[in-house]
């Protein structure tokens, strides 16, 4: 079948989609969007986060034909015409990224997090990220960079 | 395989009614994981992302209609107050990611015995109603019908979860639920507790330690019994430790549970006495406004 949605603000299509396929692979395999990774397949590492219609889904749970006509946002589509956002540029920052491999999905977690709550309390972080498994930081440096996140963006929007 | 797309209640049952081995599909949680490990190829998908009213949820004041296809972090955010045991247990589904697409009717459909909707719904009391719809009609399922065995509904192959019937709140609820971390668990075994007020009664749900979720009826029936006889509905007061000791001996004894890789069938037992004493510590401090006393 053919899938048509808006990826990143772009009509997007893909062709000969199979019907019980998923939208990470859509976006992986079909629309050379690889940034969202394709890890546990059943929504456990959260390393395909990707949002849809503006929330936050596991991208390898959503079938492809669920995406039709609607918006999806992916990790790509986070950095502006200036550059990385805030939260991608303190991810940088704080040495939140290790291999990386769960960082896109993190990534667009706390982006979410961030556009819901501007200054959560670290219990807040710890619960928005729970479905997002790192094997390699121990998560110290993520909360470090999501700490470091919100307060620039604080900052951001004192002086603007 | 076909993806089935309908816009409409109509268009979904009559759908289902041509195909009955379409697998529905809402937030994909539990249909997209079998199909992405190849252990399900059903001949059709049939989405109901696009039925509006499946995401909907009414409430006369009496009774909520939630819609199948209501999220999890929906009925966190907008239905604490009326459904507080669902609430609760709807906030201890996945993560957020999967709270955001997750439903109470693929709960429902699937029927596992672990569904974290399960316990509340049982508790909520004898009202809980599944509307199970199809073209030939709409039947209202109680609760304590729909589960038939693990995996296993009282949904016939026409049929869709549409909406479940749900009592208003009108005394404390209570939820709890043993697993390896906070998130992301699927629970080694829940227990949910409501108190009825208005008709005295108590009603519970226990999870992932039988074949299907199912009540603690001697539970329920011992202690609304010792509710009434010292008076407690009306004048609240301390309840007997024997009492709690002995509701949570009760529950644990409701329950058939088996060995399996999250727990053995003597920890689930074990668990479900303390978590029973528990939510009636946490129920009762919240029907009493009295502070809770330890019931470890």
């Amino acid at each position: 079948m053919r899938v048509v949605f808006t990826a990143n603000g772009r009509r997007v299509e893909a062709d000969d989609v199979w019907e019980g396929e998923s939208l990470l692979y859509v976006l992986r395999e079909r629309l050379g969007l690889p940034g969202s990774k394709n890890a546990c397949e059943q929504g456990e590492c959260g390393s395909c986060t990707v949002y849809l219609d503006g929330e936050p889904v596991c991208a390898c749970l959503v079938a492809a034909g669920q995406a039709e006509g609607r918006e999806v946002r992916t990790v790509e589509g986070l950095a502006g015409e200036d550059g990385l956002d805030p939260v991608q540029q303190a991810f940088l920052d704080a040495g939140a990224v290790q291999c990386g491999f769960c960082t896109p999905g993190l990534l667009v977690q706390t982006h979410a997090l961030l556009e819901r709550d501007p200054r959560p309390a670290d219990a807040d972080i710890r619960e928005a990220l729970s479905g997002n498994l790192c094997r390699c930081t121990g998560y110290e440096k993520i909360m470090d960079a999501v700490r470091l996140a919100a307060a620039r963006r604080a900052g951001e929007g004192a002086q603007g | 395989m076909e993806f089935l797309r309908p816009e409409t209640w109509d268009e979904a049952l009559a759908l289902k009614a041509e195909h009955p081995d379409a697998v529905p599909v809402a937030g994909g949680t539990d249909v997209m994981v079998e199909l992405n490990f190849d252990r399900r190829r059903p001949p059709a998908l049939l989405d109901l992302n696009r039925v509006a009213e499946a995401a909907r949820w009414e409430s006369d004041g009496a009774v909520v209609r939630l819609g199948a296809a209501v999220p999890y972090a929906r009925i966190v955010s907008e239905l604490g107050r009326e459904l507080p045991g669902l609430a609760l247990a709807a906030r201890t589904v996945g993560s957020p990611q999967i709270r955001n697409r997750g439903t109470v009717g693929g709960n429902l459909g699937s029927a596992s015995p672990a569904g974290d909707a399960h316990p509340p719904l049982l508790a909520a009391g004898r009202g809980v109603r599944v509307e199970a719809a199809s073209v030939r009609g709409t039947r209202m399922v109680p609760v304590d019908d729909f589960y038939l065995g693990p995996k296993r509904s009282a949904l016939e192959p026409d049929e869709l979860v549409r909406a479940v019937h749900v009592p208003v709140a009108g005394g404390p609820q209570q939820f709890s639920k043993v697993g390896t971390r906070n998130a992301m668990v699927i629970s080694v075994c829940s227990f949910a507790l409501a108190l009825h007020p208005a008709d005295r009664t108590v009603g519970t749900g226990i999870g992932s330690a039988a074949p299907t979720p199912r009540r603690a009826a001697e539970a329920e029936a011992f202690l609304a019994g010792e509710l009434a006889e010292r008076g407690l509905w009306e004048r609240g007061g301390e309840l007997d430790e024997a009492v709690v000791r002995r509701f949570g001996e009760l529950a644990a004894a409701a329950a058939s549970p088996i060995d399996d890789v999250r727990g053995s069938a003597d920890y689930r037992r074990h668990a479900l006495a303390v978590m029973a004493r528990r939510t009636l510590g946490w129920c009762w401090a919240g029907y009493t406004g009295l502070p809770e006393r330890s019931a470890a």
